[in-house]
């Protein structure tokens, strides 16, 4: 899996409140992901383009379970978040929708608007000449990415069960 | 081999297995899904008529409406109405509708026995863990996952152990302790597990323990976890819950934990969080005097039947400062009916607030309940994040009931001991 764009840099501690404002969370996906952000960065949303990389500091995405923090990103085309820690609600939910979210150490090496390169199976990720080694993801979190998220793997699973209770019949 | 702690010990149970060690990754059976309006049947529905997959186990779904209600405007009537379809359409039977916020409801209904795996479809549901229940925030995806199979992946999490030794003083609640717990450890104890102890906690009322447990979501944690004891079993007895057996969820006593932090609970004075996070605590005595315009008595953590009488005790006799706003949203439809019948609602009434119905109200901005451009507001709430309650000019300060009382007598922050005979008022 391969990702590129440039990067987005943001600090430490960007909550579910700044990613998917609550006042907004009756828009539909398309125009609440236009307030992604934007009591920090008020041009992300309008100038963000598919494959960029959201590069953050400690704990991304705490706050609420809402998933539209995730969904938010997904919809604006983010190709990865990588971040020094994640808050567990969103990166299950990123996960889960297919949104890859990779812890990474060296995020102050990372300048904003910085043209990045990744390859999420082989690990690494490029920015210039420097090449930085990703950590691995667990066997079942790569499955889940791999299939296109929970939603995608559920369905995998389900047709292959009717097929099996079919065959039987 | 050292013994487990209370999280090993349920999410083993649940997985089916004997033992569990930190760092293994494992499926979990979940013994309850909990979520609602805003979190569950919305998001649920399509995913499952596009996998046309039914709902695992009705009995095991509960179901609470509490984000939009009463409904607002048409969007708020939408999803309420979905909602109540969906356990219509689905079968669940445990459907709350209108009566209250869902992490009081659970308990309230005795749907919580510890030792279960409790998922729910919002950040706060780690309030069950108060009751020894393993009580994770899950987002929708998770939540549909759960409701089409009832299982779901975890990694066995390591526990930090907060032991809180000695007595609260006079008007200084677990409000307090915890938004002093959010500067001390952070918010980022993801992956992690909460488990509170100590002479501290063995002495505290059960309505008290749910607010540690609670805001174990601002420390980020998996859940915040407190180990059945007397008063665990005295709580659920008196909701009609079977104990037998409940005394096994507790840690071992050589469990293994990775950290250990001791809080002086003595030592603590009420604490109050500035915008915009509750990190920001500090003692009470660097805030006096700051104006504010609204004081907010609300949400699952800040306004059950215990949080209406600290306010009551402060407003007794007394008058909302003119230009300053009380706003009161009783927790659950329970908690209004107790604070009607035992005189609270007549106190904070003749005081001047204004009620709003149980729910989240104003909490999360949902709803025309907003903040304006450049509202201050003193909140019971958890968490006071840029933009939560409403605008993003907006700015709100956290504390225990007794102190948005008495920043409503003032109409700027005080000490609500100023307002305290300590020989009279309970804690
Ligand atoms: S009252 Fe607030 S914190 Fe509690 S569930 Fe509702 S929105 Fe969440």
């Amino acid at each position: 899996m391969r990702v590129k764009g440039r990067a987005w840099v943001f600090g430490d501690a960007i909550n579910t409140d700044l990613l998917a404002p609550g006042y907004a969370m009756t828009l539909p996906p398309k125009e609440l992901a236009q307030h992604c952000l934007e009591a920090v960065n008020p041009d992300f949303a309008r100038e963000v383009r598919p494959g960029d990389v959201v590069v953050a500091g400690d704990n991304f995405g705490l706050g609420s379970s809402r998933e539209q923090a995730a969904i938010s990103l997904h919809t604006l085309g983010v190709g990865a978040v990588l971040a020094r820690s994640f808050a567990r609600i969103f990166y299950r939910n990123a996960i889960n929708i297919g949104l890859p979210a990779l812890s990474f150490d060296a995020v102050d090496e990372i300048a904003d608007g910085a043209a990045l390169d990744l390859d999420l199976a082989e690990g690494w990720l490029k920015r210039g000449g420097d090449t930085f080694a990703l950590k691995p993801l667990p066997p079942h979190i790569r499955d889940l990415i791999a299939a296109g998220g929970l939603m995608a793997q559920l369905h995998e699973k389900m047709a292959k069960q009717r097929q099996a209770e079919g065959s039987d019949a | 081999m050292a013994g487990d702690t209370l999280a090993q010990k349920i999410i083993a149970r649940a997985a089916g297995l004997t033992h569990v060690a930190v760092g293994d990754d494992v499926t979990v059976r979940v013994d309850l899904l909990m979520a609602h309006d805003g979190s569950g049947p919305r998001r649920w529905r399509p995913r499952m008529e596009a996998l046309g997959a039914p709902l695992w186990d009705p009995d095991k779904v509960v179901l609470v409406t509490d984000h939009y209600v009463p409904a607002e405007d048409q969007v708020a009537a939408d999803i309420l109405q979905e909602t109540r379809d969906f356990a219509r359409d689905y079968g669940v039977q445990k459907f709350f509708d209108m009566e209250g916020i869902c992490h009081a409801i659970l308990p309230e209904k005795g749907l919580l026995k510890p030792g279960m795996f409790v998922a729910g479809g919002d950040s706060h549901t780690t309030m069950g863990g108060a009751y020894a229940c393993y009580a994770a925030g899950f987002g929708a995806t998770d939540t549909t996952g759960i409701a089409i199979t009832g299982e779901t992946w975890t990694t066995v999490p390591e526990t930090i152990l907060v032991q809180l030794n000695g007595q609260l003083n006079f008007a200084v609640t677990a409000k307090d302790i915890m938004l002093r717990l959010c500067r001390e450890l952070g918010m980022d104890n993801s992956f992690k597990v909460i488990e509170y102890t100590g002479s501290g906690v063995a002495n505290m009322a059960m309505a008290e323990r749910t607010v540690l447990s609670n805001m174990a979501a601002e420390l980020g944690a998996e859940t915040g976890l407190i180990g059945v004891d007397g008063v665990t079993i005295d709580a659920l007895a008196a909701t009609g819950v079977d104990t037998a057996g409940a005394e096994a969820w507790a840690s071992d006593a050589d469990a293994q934990y990775s950290k250990c932090f001791t809080l002086g609970a003595s030592g603590l004075e009420p604490q109050i969080a500035a915008p915009h996070s509750p990190v920001n605590s500090d003692d009470i005595g660097h805030f006096i005097g700051t104006q504010v315009d609204q004081c907010y008595i609300g949400a699952c953590v800040g306004a059950k039947l215990t949080d209406l009488h600290m306010a009551a005790a402060v407003l007794r006799g007394r008058q909302v400062a003119p230009g300053t706003r009380l706003v009161v949203a009783p927790s659950t439809a329970f908690t209004m009916q107790a604070a009607l019948a035992d005189g609270t609602l007549r106190i904070l009434e003749d005081a001047g607030a204004t009620f709003l119905p149980s729910g989240c109200g104003a909490c999360a901005g949902f709803g025309g309940r907003a903040l304006g451009d450049g509202d201050v507001c003193l909140s019971t709430t958890n968490r006071n994040f840029k933009g939560r309650m409403g605008h993003a000019n907006s700015r709100v300060y956290l504390g225990s009931a007794y102190a948005a009382a008495a920043a409503a007598v003032t109409g700027e922050i005080t000490d609500p001991r100023d307002f305290l005979d300590a020989n009279r008022t309970a804690a």
